[in-house]
């Protein structure tokens, strides 16, 4: 079961099938400046002194440190564990001590800093010991190797850094119509997935038999870009007749998820939707590498290439390098800044971002270190007002109006901005590009998003909070009431008990003064015939008297 | 080691207002030389004069409203604006015509709505359209094709009263040709004796027709050079042209033939330059359609039965009064959208 039958696929056959390609809106025929860092073989590029391990690369929550300060580490060696289901385990690069684990610049375009492990490294890139083995991937279940792919800390290393396994694993049985293997690298400069292609041919292809055997999928492509001529010539040569190589044209930014799909099928993927809504799964080469390495070598991502480039760089090239390797080490590596360096990026000039130290690390998602001078790309002229030229429409491969998104992103009018479909932009920066007023675009469409993203956590926190007082003074209202309600009841039983009490009283004052009232009879009685009385008859009737007076009163029995 | 942080894309970014203003005006010249040559100096004058009092206003506006004013005024936009008005002007005018014209197409209809990219309206057609209502006699009267004095004559025409010149501008001014139509057709005559008078060329007025080739020829240079998109030009020619075949076929005595409204007045200037300001224009590509032929359609009616014998400069302005809501309802489908 380790290739795909294409029984199925009775109304074309998968050769033909993606011979005709389609075309995106828009996009830019950008100069490839790839041949820059294709001259050298891919080297290593050694073990730094320190290794700085941000204990997030991916995207989703952040990963669980397990190590303290003072602990030895192997290289593979799990340092934090993954946290939710979006999440991946982070590896030590090489082996040697924890000396912290503190917050780091981060390669990020705000410069923040990030939790991460710090090693000094031993230099002697020890495995751990207790690595894992496996058997022939094709005797495992889906779900073990999906595991596997997560425990080897896999992402998408094409730049997003989206946990593999996620990507990877499906809710419904709806059958995988497409696995796109996406070594498009339409970004100028950048080089890695094409010298990759070209050197690691196998660990690809073998890679993408792995994924294949994952996701059985009814087709699977891989693309490249069509300057990409060695690579796809080799690619050619190693795939079986499963895999299609197709060549897409050079044109920007069509290495982009959505526009490949649309390239390869003619279908668009639904706006705030996914590929795998369409029955497709795009992954890029790299990965694909990565999976294989994972798989069948029990290699965890401890490294990836890496273009180091551009006209601020000696000796321009691409490099292995360990994660959390930090740039100055593999700049060093190639041979060193030039003097008129001027500007450092993380990724390419369309879409990479300026960072402010080349202390950072390499991450999971650091596709490509660039160095440019000055002369190579000058700071940004100072923007003129908008025009309404339209030249960003034009350019625009999501189909937006960039020059309205503007103007509401600019004004902070959020809503419209949503309303011009503020969240299918997809930053490739080619309305910038084009933009005769040299605004710059994509910053306010990301800052707008920002905004968005940010009333969202406070309307969910005010939410939350607003559920929260509601609750509260249903809390208060409740316990009130119960309090009342108790009160009530005591009242109610205490006065039931008073009331017998009364009762007893009042009997008792009822009887008193019936006694009272007999003795007051008794008394009352008219004695006649008393004022002639012997002494013996005065005696007699004080015995009486005194005898019924001692009688208990009636109804006392 | 350290280093400055800018938002991406790092590309450096091609081309800029400037040099898009720039390829209009280069775009302008061969219809701008066919004027010159056909209608004589003083349509170099005007724009001479147009163009210092846009960069003086414009200067003097952004100093009071404390904007950067030298980066303003090289992004030429005020220049192209007087450009553009000073090729609608009559060649023979008093100097204070283009003055008061660009005066207010600068000051008041692009400056105070904001400057750059904030007026709704297109500078140069408001401030032609005030110049008309205002001036009316100033502004019909051409100067016959070939018949214009010498540069200096032309100067002192601009300075003095005609009188005190001892130029004669009565045998040298005449009715355009548009105009001529208007007139006769008024008269109860019929197109085919109306055309066999001196004042009409091979297809559109005479001279007209070769001021307006030149400017199409500019125009598709333009559109080469995708300095501005097809859809306006297209849109208005298309729409001047439709209403005119339907009229025409209609009846061929009393309505011009197509040809003649895509080669007269000013249709090749207005459909590849000013319909095509962006600024006060529609911005999608389908509205840009609708925009151009709206005022291609409303060029006819006001050429055909409105008061004036052009009518773009009033399209254009009643088109960018719709071009908000013709935006509203043209947006394009989103990528990925239903």
């Amino acid at each position: 079961m380790a290739s795909v039958t294409n029984t199925d696929s009775g109304d074309r056959g998968t050769a033909s099938r993606f011979e005709h390609l389609d075309r995106f809106h828009g996009g830019l025929v950008l100069p490839g400046l790839h041949e820059m860092s294709t001259s050298l073989p891919i080297s290593e590029a050694g073990i730094p002194p320190l290794l700085i391990i941000p204990l997030l690369q991916h995207i989703g929550e952040t990963a669980e440190c397990l190590v303290k300060a003072g602990e030895h580490v192997h290289k593979g060696q799990i340092i934090a564990a993954p946290k939710g289901r979006v999440s991946v385990p982070v590896h030590a690069s090489s082996s040697g001590t924890v000396v912290a684990v503190e917050e780091r610049p981060f390669p990020h375009p705000s410069g923040l800093s990030f939790p991460s492990v710090i090693i000094e490294t031993d230099g002697r890139d020890e495995w751990d010991e207790r690595r894992y083995t496996l058997p022939d991937y094709r005797q495992l279940s889906r779900v073990r190797l999906l595991d596997h792919i997560r425990a080897a800390g896999i992402v998408g290393l094409g730049g997003a850094g989206f946990p593999t396994q996620v990507k990877l694993s499906r809710d419904s049985d709806d059958r995988i119509e497409l696995l796109v293997i996406n070594g498009v690298e339409c970004e100028p400069y950048i080089s890695c997935d094409n010298m990759l292609l070209r050197e690691r041919t196998r660990e690809v292809i073998e890679g993408v038999r792995i994924l294949q055997h994952i996701l059985q999928p009814r087709d699977c492509v891989i693309a490249v870009e069509a300057d990409m001529r060695e690579a796809e010539a080799a690619l050619r040569a190693a795939a079986d007749s499963s895999i299609n190589v197709i060549s897409v044209p050079e044109r920007y930014p069509s290495g982009g998820e959505r526009q490949l799909i649309k390239l390869l099928t003619g279908r668009e993927v639904p706006s705030q939707g996914f590929p795998s809504d369409m029955g497709i799964i795009c992954q890029n080469v790299g990965t694909s590498a990565a999976v294989y390495r994972a798989i069948v070598r029990s290699h965890p991502l401890v490294s990836r290439i890496v273009t180091v480039t551009g006209g601020g760089v000696k000796q321009p090239r691409n490099l292995e390098v360990l994660i959390g390797t930090p740039f100055s080490y593999a700049v060093e590596a190639s041979g060193g800044y030039k003097d008129d360096v001027d500007r450092l990026l993380m990724g390419g000039p369309m879409m990479g971002f300026a960072v402010s130290t080349d202390e950072v690390p390499v991450i999971k998602a650091t596709n490509c270190i660039l160095a440019v001078t000055r002369e190579e790309m000058p700071p940004p002229e100072p923007p003129l007002p908008c025009i309404r030229c339209g030249k960003c429409t034009e350019v625009c491969p999501a189909e937006l109006l960039p020059q309205q998104l503007y103007w509401y992103a600019r004004s902070e009018n959020l809503d419209a901005a949503q309303d011009y479909s503020l969240f299918d932009c997809i930053e490739c920066g080619c309305c910038a590009y084009v933009c005769p007023s040299h605004i710059p675009l994509v910053q306010y469409y990301r800052h707008a998003k920002t905004e968005v993203w940010n009333n969202e956590k406070q309307r969910q926190a005010s939410d939350i909070a607003r559920e929260r007082h509601r609750a509260h003074q249903e809390r208060l209202e409740r316990i009130k009431r119960e309090r009342a309600e108790r009160l009530a009841r005591k009242k109610r039983a205490i006065s039931g008990k008073d009331g017998a009490r009364k009762d007893a009283k009042q009997a008792a004052i009822q009887a008193a003064l019936d006694r009272v009232k007999k003795k007051k009879e008794l008394e009352g009685i008219t004695r006649r015939n008393v004022d002639n009385l012997t002494a013996e008859q005065a005696e007699k009737i004080r015995e009486v008297d005194s005898r019924r007076q001692h009688k208990p009163p009636p109804g006392e029995h | 080691m350290k280093f400055d942080t800018y938002s991406s894309p790092h590309f450096p970014v091609a081309g800029g207002v400037a040099i898009m203003m720039q390829k209009v005006m280069l775009a302008l010249i061969p219809g701008t030389a066919c004027a010159v040559w056909l209608f004589g100096w003083g349509v170099l004058i005007n724009i001479l004069f147009a163009a210092l009092t846009a960069l003086a206003a414009e200067a003097l506006v952004l100093k009071l409203r404390r904007r950067r004013i030298v980066a303003s005024l090289l992004d030429g936009s005020a220049l192209l604006t007087a450009v553009l008005l000073a090729l609608a002007l009559p060649p023979l005018t008093p100097w204070w015509i283009p003055v008061i014209g660009t005066l207010f197409a600068i000051v008041v209809a692009k400056q105070l709505y904001g400057g750059l990219g904030y007026n709704p309206f297109n500078p140069a057609m408001a401030g032609y359209v005030v110049l008309l209502i205002s001036f009316p006699l100033e502004l019909t009267q051409w100067t016959a094709p070939g018949n214009y004095p010498g540069l200096l004559d032309t100067l002192a025409l601009a300075f003095t009263d005609a009188a005190r010149t001892g130029i004669d501008l009565d045998a040298l001014s005449t009715a355009t040709p548009m105009d001529t139509i208007k007139t006769r057709l008024g008269l109860n005559e019929t197109l085919g004796e109306i055309h066999s008078t001196v004042l009409f060329g091979y297809v559109g007025g005479r001279a007209w027709e070769w001021v307006n080739l030149g400017f199409l020829i500019g125009g598709l240079w333009l559109l080469q050079a995708r300095v501005i998109q097809w859809q306006i030009p297209a849109g208005m020619l298309g729409g001047l042209f439709a209403m005119a075949v339907v009229f025409y076929l209609f009846n061929p005595d009393s309505y011009t033939s197509p040809a003649f409204h895509l080669f007269s007045g000013a249709a090749m200037l207005g459909a590849f330059f000013i319909a095509t300001d962006p600024v006060s224009a529609s911005t999608t590509p389908r509205g840009r359609l609708i925009y151009g032929a709206g005022i291609g359609i409303l060029t006819y009616l006001i050429r055909t039965w409105g008061g004036y014998p052009d009518g773009v400069a009033f399209a254009v302005l009643l088109m960018n009064m719709a071009a908000p809501t013709i935006d509203h309802y043209t947006r394009p489908r989103v990528f990925g959208q239903p």
